[in-house]
This record gives C-alpha cells, structure tokens and sequence, in this order.
C-alpha cells in the first residue's frame, strides 16, 4: 500500500485562452519523498500547483489523491484532503494578527448556524502559539500583526499553519522568493525537516543549488512539458541546466 | 511616546475618542454650557442614530475593501417604498419588510455587480446613486405622501424613552445594532474572512475564502443599515421627502476614514466608525451653538477627513517602525 503514489497526475492539460501552459503532464509523487520542480519562467510550475492546490481547473487530465480520483472545486477542497500550499506571494494577511492568519477559512467556532459562528479565539491562541514552537519558530506573542514579521518569520508561519492542520502533501512554490539569505536559510531548514517529518513535499525554487540540496527527487519542466524526472543521486546541475 | 504608538496601533478610533473629548470641553465652554445641557443632548442623540447606522455599515464595507456611494439614495428610497405601499392601504409590517426588502436588493445587486464584472465598487455604486434616488423620485409621484398618522408604532421607532426622555427608541436600535455589527465582525468567522478578504484579498482567496459571497454580503447588510437609518428619519419627520440622505454618502465615508478606517481595507472597527459619525454631529451642532455662520460645518468636516487621514498614516508608519526595532 505505501508504494501507491500519494498523488498521481495522468495526462494533464491546461490551456488560458490561447496558451498551452501544460502539456499532458505525467507525474507520480511518493510518500516520504521531497520532489524539487525546476524550470524557466513560464514552464508551467505554478500552474501545475496551482491545478494541484484546487486555485485553477485543469482544462484536460485527472489526478488520484491517495489512489482516489479527485477533482477539487476550490482551495478548500484540497485543503480539506490534506493538500498545503505556500505560495510565491505571501498567503498571509499583513494586517491580521498571526493566531488569527493560522486559521483563516478553518476557524475553530464555540457554535455555529448555517456555517457562522462564534470563534474560539482561546483555542485559537493557545494552538497558534504551539503550532509556531512546533517549527521552532519563536515570535513574541500570537497576537502580533504578521504585518510585523519578517518574510522569512512570514513563511514561518504559513508553514505552521500547514503542519498544525496535518498536510499530507506539502507544496512550497518558490517561498524564498525575496528573501535575504538568512531567512532563505531558515527556510530551506523548514523544508528539509519535512523528510523528518515523513511529510512529502514539491518544492519549487530557481535556484537549482537549494533545489539539490533540499530534494530527494528533481523534477524539470520546459514548455509545459516534463523534460526530465529523476533522483538527486542520479543527475546533477549541469545535466538539469542542459535540458532547460 | 513608545507606548502612546503602541496603544494607537492597537486601538486606532482613540484618536478620535480624545479629539471627541477635547471639542466637548471647547464647545462647552464656548456656548457657555448650552452644549451638555438636557435638550442639545436629547436633540444630538435624536438624529446621532440615522447617520451612525448609515456610518457602521459603509465601515465594515470598507473594511471589507469596497465602497457603497448609494447610501444616501437608499436612505430615502426604503422609507418611500414603506410610505408609497402605505397610503396604498398595506399594514405596517409589510410595508416594512417590502421597503428594507428593497434596500437588501440594491445591496445585492451593487454587490453582484461589483464581483461579476470586476469593476470598482466606487463606479458600481456610483451608478446606483442615482439610479435609486432617480426611482425614489418617481415612486413618489412628485408629491410625496404623507404617512398616515397612526400607519405605523411610533413607540417602537422614535418614542422617546429613557431618565428625562433623553433617547429615542431609534437610540436603542442603533446600539443594539452597533453591537451585533460590532461582534459579527471581530467574534466570528465571517468577521475574519471580511478582515481577511479586505486586507489581502489573494490570501483570502488562497485560503479557501469565498470572497465573493463575503462582498456580497458586505454590501448587502451596509444597504439594509442604510435603509433602516433612513426608515428611522422618517418615523421621526413623519413625512418622507424623497432629497433626504443626499451627501450621507460621503459623510460616511468620511465618518469611517476619521475613526481609522483605511481606504484599502483591512483596518478599521465599528466603534471608530460610530466616532467618527458622532464628531460629525457634535461639530455640526457645536458651531451652530458658538454662533459660527453654519457655512463653515462643510470645511471643517473636510479639513477634519483630511487631517485623520494624515495623522492615521503617519501614526501607522511610525508604530511600524518602533515595533520592527524592538523587535531585533
Ligand atoms: N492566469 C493566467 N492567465 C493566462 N495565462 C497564464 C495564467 N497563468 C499563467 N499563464 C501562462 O501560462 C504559462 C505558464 O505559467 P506558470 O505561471 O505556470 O509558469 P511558472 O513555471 O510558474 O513560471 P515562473 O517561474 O515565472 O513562476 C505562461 O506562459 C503564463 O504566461
Ligand atoms: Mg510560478
């Protein structure tokens, strides 16, 4: 059983108005593995994500999640089944305080009628708070703007947030985007620890040297086409720059 | 001056209670303690109501990230449809419901708009400022109706009540209102993802947020407060005049902005809004008792806009930058 693939993405195909951005993608993600996507701007990464994350429709094509065939309508969707994206902009509100960010859309309620209802701001502070030292990230209070916060203390937290609602899937597209190279650091920290966490993850970067040190398994795309898939122990840089 | 910062960026609508605060005092004196006297009081607190409720309602609208400029047409357009099927013979309740009916759909239809086509709300609403004042108009015929005496409960609306008859009722239906408005949005998850869908709308969206249904219902419920409002203004006139409401609009808008609302979305409270709606009328009524030629009101309220809105963004930079170095 833990050889199925945890997704599964057959023959898919997007098209915006004219462009083709994906191309009938094939791709297998595996439990416990950390996949790095790599390619030129306008390969068609973050469209694939973004099918994968439920933001945008696939035009053509199906995905399995855990062996099941899905087709999210929303974010909510693949939230829901344990898909967590962070994204290339920040998926935070700045002038939100961090226990209220960590459950934007999943708020815990005391009651509620017809799906509004009251918040448990209590719960929400005290799992804020525990969720932030679970990544080791130390912030002041929970109550603090995210406004406030550095980028790298800001992915932080969106990647507290994903843990603290059990991804199974982890998708990181370029989160160190505009980050000062220590906060890249610390970035990259988050996403290795996800190996020991068992949590599997798509990582998406330009930089080709944190996508090799971060991944188990590199992924290039060009065109919106799959060029080449293979182990990190079995490629290396020049070999990935040479098919982009 | 840390902490003063500190506590502003935490509860921006202080500002405007200490400058509410201040103007008390210096119109007090300079009307020679006419300003807290029982009947200036009863006479502020009778109309403070119909312009606040207008005033919460734009706010959270505007936190919510969009601008309703119809209000002040929905002020009279509700209560002309109550009077119009009124004196056509229907009870009171219908006629109620038929009006605030009308507000909610304006509301709906600013919001649909607004979401459907991408377009500002500010041009959408701009269309239904006149748009609703032009079918208020004709509804009335040109002669607007009186509203039979007795056609509706006084005692309910606009009785007054309270030590010294201080308040009307209409008092009583806006701090209830305020305080639901107040707890739906800072208490509950739809107040979150109005928060949310105004202060970052990508992030809202990302996070699974249906943003659009949460503008819709922004709009709607600042139509229905406005249609409330102006319902409560003619219960009290007991006529309704089909130019009531017009330039509410903007001082909505300007009631919201000098509580500390941003004009981008995301900040701002209820409570800022409610300040900023009663300093618009403790100034009105002030310089009208210190004697000054009413003509002025306009320019200090536009001097007043300006200002809060200087003072706000100023203030927020620099409690930025204090809490960043603290942070270090
Ligand atoms: N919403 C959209 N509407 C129209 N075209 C789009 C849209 N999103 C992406 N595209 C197009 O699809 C193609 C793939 O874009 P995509 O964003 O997936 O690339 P990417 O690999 O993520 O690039 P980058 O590295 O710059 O982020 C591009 O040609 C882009 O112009
Ligand atoms: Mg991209």
């Amino acid at each position: 059983m833990s050889n199925e693939p945890i997704i599964r993405v057959r023959n898919l195909h997007k098209w915006y108005s004219g462009v083709h951005a994906l191309k009938g993608v094939d791709l297998d993600f595996h439990r416990g593995e950390t996949v790095g996507l790599v390619g030129d701007n306008g390969a068609g990464k973050s469209t694939l994500i973004n099918i994968l994350s439920g933001t945008q429709a696939p035009t053509e094509g199906e995905i399995f999640f855990e062996g099941k065939k899905v087709r999210f309508k929303g974010p909510a969707d693949a939230m829901e089944a344990g898909i967590e994206t962070i994204y290339q902009y920040n998926s935070m509100v700045p002038t939100m305080s961090i226990a209220r960010n960590m459950f934007i859309g999943r708020e815990p309620l005391k009651w509620s009628v017809g799906g509004i209802g009251i918040l448990d701001t209590k719960k929400m502070a005290a799992e804020s708070v525990q969720a932030i030292a679970d990544v080791d990230l130390h912030l002041r209070s929970p109550d603090a703007l995210v406004g406030e916060l550095s980028g790298g203390q800001r992915q932080g937290v969106a990647i507290a947030r994903a843990m603290h609602f059990k991804s199974k899937v982890m998708i990181l597209d370029e989160p160190t985007n505009h980050l000062a190279v220590k906060e890249t650091q610390k970035v990259l920290g988050f996403v290795k620890s996800l190996k020991e966490l068992g949590i599997p993850g798509i990582f998406i970067s330009h930089n080709i040297h944190h996508v090799m040190e971060c991944s188990d398994r590199i992924v290039a795309m060009a065109r919106g086409e799959v060029v080449l898939d293979k182990r990190v122990d079995d490629t290396s840089m020049d070999e990935i720059l040479d098919v982009l | 001056m840390k902490r003063f910062l500190k506590i502003y960026l935490e509860k921006p609508e202080l500002a405007g209670v200490a400058f509410l605060l201040l103007l008390t005092v210096v119109f007090q004196a300079r009307s020679g303690g006419v300003f807290l006297s029982a009947a200036n009081l009863q006479g502020i607190l009778g109309l403070l109501p119909e312009v606040a409720l207008v005033a919460v309602g734009v706010t959270l609208l505007m936190i919510c990230g969009e601008f309703d400029l119809s209000v002040g047409s929905v002020f009279a357009l509700t209560p002309m449809a109550m009077a119009v099927t009124l004196e056509a013979g229907w009870p009171f309740l219908p006629a109620f419901a038929l009006g605030l009916c009308v507000a909610l759909l304006v509301g709906l239809v600013n919001g649909v708009l607004t979401v459907r086509f991408a377009i500002p709300s500010f041009i959408t609403t701009l269309g239904m400022l006149f748009v609703a004042r032009s079918i208020t108009v004709v509804i009335s015929g040109g002669f607007p109706p009186l509203l039979p005496n007795g056609a509706f409960p006084k005692w309910l609306f606009v009785a007054y009540v309270g030590p010294g008859d201080m308040f009307r009722m209409s008092f009583l239906w806006f701090v209830a209102i305020a305080v639901l408005v107040t707890l739906l949005l800072s208490r509950t998850n739809f107040g979150n993802w109005v928060r949310a869908t105004g202060g970052f709308l990508p992030a809202a969206e990302s996070m699974g947020i249906p943003t659009k249904r949460v503008k819709v219902a922004c709009f709607m419920i600042c139509s229905l407060l406005a249609g409330f409002a102006g319902s409560l203004q003619v219960m009290r006139l007991g006529a309704p005049l089909p130019s009531i409401g017009e330039g509410l609009e903007l001082q909505a808008v300007a009631a919201a902005v000098i509580g500390g609302t941003a004009l981008t979305g995301g900040i701002g409270t209820i409570f800022g809004g409610i300040i900023g709606a009663t300093l618009i009328r403790v100034i009105d009524n002030g310089l009208v008792l210190s004697q000054v030629d009413a003509n002025w009101f306009k320019m200090v309220l536009g001097a007043l806009t300006v200002f809060a809105v200087i003072l706000n963004a100023w203030l927020r930079r620099k409690a930025k930058s204090i809490k960043v170095e603290t942070g270090k």
